[in-house]
């Protein structure tokens, strides 16, 4: 990490930190630390979306699928099985990352967009499965009666745990993907982005980066998942469909595809977007979503961390 | 034809009857030519007979419809592009494929790749192995920086510098990979004569490390002046091979380059 990201981060983390003690004695915002909690999770997700999307240029639309294979092994595993929540969460992700491995492997040795398309009847699958398979999944009714999460034996109960818990898993996993940008395989994800033919002939094996960006962004997704299950105990097909693959991205891309700051940015903002100003739009919420869309890509491509000036002339990360 | 008669006993890179084809289009018809380690080997022709197609196929971004490429001693024809670079030849590109936005010396330093090993895990959770090696590729990518004389503009865009730059900063990629084979595909495209002069220089200092160099190149001049050995092909066919001298005055040479107008 650059010193700028280093302060953008204390910075970051005291705004996060402080940010309960100051809305929820007020009680008509009260509510904003479980909204939080919210945005946290999808954190989670789009900051795999940035690696994936925005640093090695591989679109996928299944993200929320992911997200859902996390969600339902941990729901499955702990609501039916009486397994360990902590335990199911790697099982969910292990079983993320092998189905992210069998779709991406074919999908990503071809240049081109396969992936999107790829991803795109796979995420329509998954969601079948999630709403067809009633004995496991509980099908369109989803399931309830979910355990929530224990830390070091004691039961998180109230939402400022969760928020604070779900916080510092969000900073982790941004500490992680800093670490993996500023090197030789950040470098080498950027070079795929830019000039495919030119990063393998200099000695990057292009495809196996791809599958295993891909790889990661799933283990991510499937990770905030588990955490979205345990936290609102029960499960619907329809948070895990095309349309929410769909919002991830454009959480990512309001803040800015190129930038993990812009995925963190864009998520909690368009998390308060959705919760709490989008409802007045009822079922027209797709076509402001769209509208929303079309503006930042006509007017802000670069989102809105692209708004904040930059001292040197040299865009390193 | 008196075949590398003055040439070192095993070529570092041969081709044994290298056919490409594209649908019905045969860009080249079975060459076969060994490069001799350590030299400058220029590859000339008329537009359009198969030069860049050549280098695609030995740095592997085509595989040959038939025949062999065997790179000291060892076939390759095949072989990923990412396989090739780690064994030992690297390139540069016609049209300038830089990584843009990155900045210059980020360039030099993705040109580490093949040498060097940090995964996911390692570089996500930092680990010491990885940070001695990112310290030891900046070290390294600023030698070939300096090599070529690009240290100062090491924090610009790539894309921001001038052509001139680029296709240098393509060759200080090139070499960060550590070849043993460089081929250059046109690297005086787009020179003024003062860089052309400086890129000759920067060829022979490469030759000079014991890299071999082989070069495709329009530029008669730079050709004539710093390669050893000069290979012609026309509408894919070997054609003539010779000291530059030699090329020179070679009847089907001059036919062809006459030719074509």
């Amino acid at each position: 990490m650059t010193p700028r990201d280093w302060r953008i981060f204390v910075i970051t983390a005291l705004f996060i930190g402080f940010f309960p003690w100051v809305v929820q004695p007020v009680k008509a915002i009260s509510h904003y630390v479980d909204v939080m909690v919210f945005a946290g999770i999808f954190t989670i997700v789009c900051l795999g979306i940035s690696l994936l999307m925005g640093y090695a240029g591989q679109i996928s639309m299944a993200q929320a699928a992911f997200f859902g294979i996390g969600a339902y092994t941990s729901g499955i595993l702990t609501a039916r099985f009486g397994l360990n929540p902590w335990a199911a969460m790697p099982a969910g992700a292990l079983l993320a990352a092998l189905v992210a491995w069998v779709v991406g492997i074919p999908a990503l040795r071809l240049k081109g967009h396969y992936l999107a398309m790829a991803t795109l009847g796979f995420g329509v699958i998954v969601h079948i499965v999630l709403s067809e398979e009633v004995a496991w999944t509980g099908g369109p009714s989803g399931m309830v009666d979910i355990p929530g999460l224990q830390v070091v034996g004691l039961k998180l109960k109230s939402e400022l745990g969760w928020y604070y818990l779900v916080w510092t898993v969000v900073f982790l996993v941004l500490l992680f993907c800093f670490h993996i940008l500023h090197s030789r395989v950040g470098r080498a994800l950027r070079a795929i982005h830019e000039e495919e033919s030119a990063a393998e002939a200099m000695g990057v094996p292009t495809a196996r980066y791809k599958v295993q960006v891909f790889v990661l962004s799933a283990v991510l997704a499937s990770l905030a998942g588990s955490f979205y299950t345990h936290y609102v105990t029960c499960l619907n097909p329809s948070s895990f469909n095309l349309m929410w693959s769909i919002r991830f991205i454009l959480m990512v891309m309001v803040g800015g595809m190129q930038s993990l700051w812009g995925a963190l940015l864009g998520t909690v903002l368009m998390t308060f977007v959705g919760n709490e100003w989008l409802h007045v739009f009822a079922d027209f919420e797709v076509l402001v979503y769209g509208a929303i869309l079309l503006l930042v890509a006509l007017f802000l491509p670069k989102g809105l961390v692209s708004l904040v000036p930059r001292r040197a002339a040299a865009r390193s990360i | 034809m008196e075949e590398i008669s003055k040439s070192p006993a095993v070529p570092i890179l041969e081709l044994r009857e290298v056919q490409m084809q594209f649908g019905g289009v045969t860009a080249l018809r079975g060459i076969s030519y060994g490069i001799p380690s350590g030299i400058i080997q220029a590859v000339i022709g008329p537009n359009g007979a198969g030069k860049t197609t050549l280098f695609h196929c030995v740095s592997g971004l085509l595989s040959p419809t038939s025949g062999e490429i065997l790179f000291r001693g060892r076939p390759i024809g095949g072989l990923l592009p990412h396989r090739i670079a780690e064994l030992g030849i690297s390139r540069t590109f016609q049209h300038v494929a830089l990584f843009k936005s990155m900045t210059v010396f980020e360039n030099v330093m993705l040109g580490r790749h093949p040498r060097t090993r940090s995964g996911f895990w390692a570089t996500g959770l930092r680990f010491p192995s990885m940070r001695r090696e990112e310290r030891r590729i900046a070290q390294e990518a600023m030698y070939y920086l300096d090599f070529v004389g690009l240290a100062d503009e090491a924090e610009l865009p790539a894309g921001a510098l001038p052509l001139g730059k680029q296709k240098i900063l393509e060759i200080a990629r090139a070499l960060a990979t550590e070849p043993s084979l460089v081929l250059l595909d046109e690297p005086a495209g787009g020179l003024n004569m003062r860089e052309t002069e400086e890129l000759g220089d920067l060829i022979r200092r490469i030759s000079e490390t014991g890299t071999t160099v082989a070069l495709v190149e329009h530029d008669m001049n730079l050709v004539m002046e710093i390669s050893h050995r000069v290979l012609v092909i026309h509408y894919g066919e070997h054609l003539a091979t010779g000291t530059p001298d030699e090329i020179k005055d070679h009847p089907a040479v001059i036919e062809a380059y006459l030719g074509e107008g």
